[in-house]
């Protein structure tokens, strides 16, 4: 308890342990399974599951690039939310201050989106 | 009940109070008045185009920029009477410092805004580019440059970092046809955000070892630590030594810097070169000289000693072997940090105004040397080469004449800015005992001045070649020049009044009230 340092370093030892054995449960289970599991390859156990559609083509096709403002859209709004949850908990605390400081965030993303919108980037042509 | 106070009362139910443990800090408005008038500067000219139906006009934008600039110039001056009455403060409930350094490296941003938009208002109508956004983007960077200028605590200072950086990577990929535009964006973007990751996670262990991100808490703890080489700590200073050390482009993390400056716009190069090292550079200054400066020195000093030979060598030997100017520029920009980083190396009150006044006249520098590659590069930006500056003393003498006052003032000729800011920036080193960094410093001098006397040579004893396209310099980017000559020539021959100003401008943290 003396050094702040090896407390410090103890806290992470126990997130280290607690990952690894994490790691060590599930290799086991997979590995018992191995062992037990009769193996019959047949050609119909590699397609979807029943309701499942069959796959086309390949995996790395190519999408849209116009996609790329709703990624960027949605990066902005998620952002904002992930700063909105831990406000909105401590909305009493911070009380008018709180409020005013969300606003203004809000307001300047807001205009953000409206610069979006007036450039015409929202309109799918 | 009548109408109004229904409505008091409906106030008073959404306006809760703060709740008791809770304080509220109290923003000084007039203290952050600066930093203020660019980012409302930014953000109501953004306001103005996305909202009127019309276009603008095109001198609207630029003489918005220049007078936001002015405007928070002049803001300064009653801010630093305020400096020279009551000593340095801090506001925002610790978050921001208003001391001499944050003041001046304020009005060094504000010269570099000016500068950039002068020559922006001539090369987009030149080059179509012509939007509002440009200008945005400045001012925005500006008040990212001003907040890591005079951030007292480490998380404003990252903000202020990616406040600076974002606008810049933008600026620098926004040629859109020009492919070495593109190029250059990207790379700066993947590399700047590994590096504020890097500044990041320094913060991160900073905090760990300390218990806080504020400087002054920072510098109070480490005073009455009696642990040294706190392996936490000695690990958050590195980080966060490499995160900066990107950002000023010192070697080894310059690798970003000769193709950014290359494939920027050219006035935006001239700009990375003023504010944005400034920025980086300041907060170099605020976090390793003032907060960890007294009790960490001897673990940062030789890391900095080392990061400064080696940007003065690889800058000073990259530029002879180049023969493109532009590119030139860029690795005499690396030279040029590691002169800069030979004040921060000082680590004493000389070290960080010989920094600062050379930040200042490396401003004026590069803001008028890339002004005149972008005058020779001519619509497009293909003409970069030394071949295009053959002759041009005998096709256009004024603009030969300027380029050689502002690169004999980068090689450090007397009678220029450059010199004197070289040899504070030297006596400073010695002062501090790092004699032999100051000895490398001054043979690098030599190397570069090759360099320049070189670009020198081609513009006045080659021919000019047949049949090279007219030589336009519009009116904007004249003033441009001038500005820059006429600064770099008085702050040559009368530095008295800016260097006592410098003197006057070294940080201070101060405890934030309780």
């Amino acid at each position: 308890m003396s050094n702040p340092l090896s407390d410090f370093l103890r806290d992470y030892l126990t997130v280290g342990i607690f990952g690894s054995l994490g790691f060590v449960l599930v290799g086991l289970l997979l590995f018992i399974a191995w062992l037990i599991r009769p193996d019959r390859r047949q050609a119909q156990k590699y397609i979807a599951y029943e309701s499942g559609v069959d796959p086309i083509g390949d995996m790395w096709s190519q999408t849209q690039v116009r996609y790329y403002i709703f990624a960027l859209l949605f990066v902005m709004f998620d952002v904002e939310a992930v700063f909105i949850f831990p406000w909105a908990t401590q909305l009493e605390v911070f009380g008018w201050f709180g409020l005013v400081e969300m606003t203004l965030f809000i307001l300047i993303l807001l205009l953000g989106l409206v610069y979006a919108w007036r450039k015409g980037v929202l309109k799918w042509a | 009940m009548s109408g109004p106070s229904v409505l008091a009362a409906a106030l008073q139910d959404v306006l809760i109070e703060p709740a008791p443990g809770f304080e509220v800090p109290s923003i000084d408005w007039a203290g952050i008045a600066p930093n203020l008038i660019l980012m409302l500067g930014s953000i109501l000219l953004l306001t103005v185009v996305s909202v009127l139906k019309r276009r603008v006009p095109s001198w609207f934008a630029p003489v918005w920029t220049i007078s936001a600039a002015v405007a928070a110039g002049c803001a300064v001056v009653p801010l630093w009477q305020r400096f020279a009455d009551t000593g340095p403060e801090t506001l925002v409930g610790g978050a921001v410092g208003l001391d001499g350094f944050s003041l001046f490296a304020t009005v060094v941003v504000c010269i570099a805004v000016v500068f950039v938009a002068l020559l922006l208002a001539d090369y987009l109508p030149r080059e179509s580019l012509e939007s509002p956004e440009w200008y945005v983007l400045v001012l925005l960077s500006a008040s990212g440059a001003v907040t890591m200028a005079s951030a007292d605590d480490l998380i404003v200072l990252f903000v202020g970092l990616e406040i600076l950086s974002v606008a810049a990577y933008v600026m620098t990929a926004m040629h859109r046809r020009r492919v070495t535009s593109q190029e250059a964006g990207l790379k700066y973007f993947v590399l700047g955000a590994f590096s504020s990751a890097f500044l990041l996670y320094g913060i991160a262990l900073t905090y760990g070892a300390t218990g806080s991100t504020n400087l002054a808490e920072i510098q109070a703890f480490l005073a009455g630590d009696v642990v040294t080489q706190n392996a936490l700590l000695l690990g958050g200073l590195a980080f966060m030594l490499v995160g900066l050390g990107f950002k000023v482009g010192a070697v080894p993390f310059h690798s970003w810097a000769p193709d950014v400056y290359q494939g920027a716009p050219t006035p935006i190069s001239g700009y990375m070169a003023g504010a944005v090292k400034l920025g980086a550079f300041a907060a170099l200054l605020r976090v390793f000289v003032v907060a960890f400066g007294p009790a960490y020195r001897q673990e940062w000093q030789p890391l900095v000693a080392v990061l400064a030979v080696l940007s003065l060598v690889v800058g000073a030997f990259a530029a002879i072997s180049q023969t493109n100017v532009k590119r030139m520029l860029a690795y005499s920009s690396i030279n040029h940090a590691g002169f800069i980083l030979l004040g921060v190396l000082a680590a004493s009150a000389a070290g960080t105004e010989s920094a600062l006044f050379y930040l200042l006249a490396y401003t004026f520098m590069a803001a008028g040397s890339f002004a005149v590659v972008t005058v020779v590069g001519r619509t497009g930006e293909h003409r970069q080469s030394l071949e295009d500056y053959r002759g041009l003393a005998s096709v256009r003498p004024g603009l030969a004449l300027v380029f050689t006052v502002l690169l004999l003032s980068q090689a450090g000729v007397p009678l220029t800015v450059g010199f004197l800011a070289k040899l504070y920036v030297v006596t400073a080193a010695v002062e501090s005992g790092f004699d032999w960094v100051a000895v490398v410093a001054m043979l690098t001098a030599v190397v570069s001045a090759f360099m320049y006397l070189r670009i020198v040579a081609t513009m006045y004893f080659a021919d000019a070649p047949e049949g090279a396209p007219a030589l336009r310099i519009p009116a904007a980017t004249g003033v441009a020049l001038g500005l820059s000559v006429v600064g770099v020539l008085l702050l040559g021959i009368v530095p008295g009044p800016v260097s006592d100003w410098a003197n006057e401008a070294v940080a201070q943290l101060v405890v934030a009230a309780p």
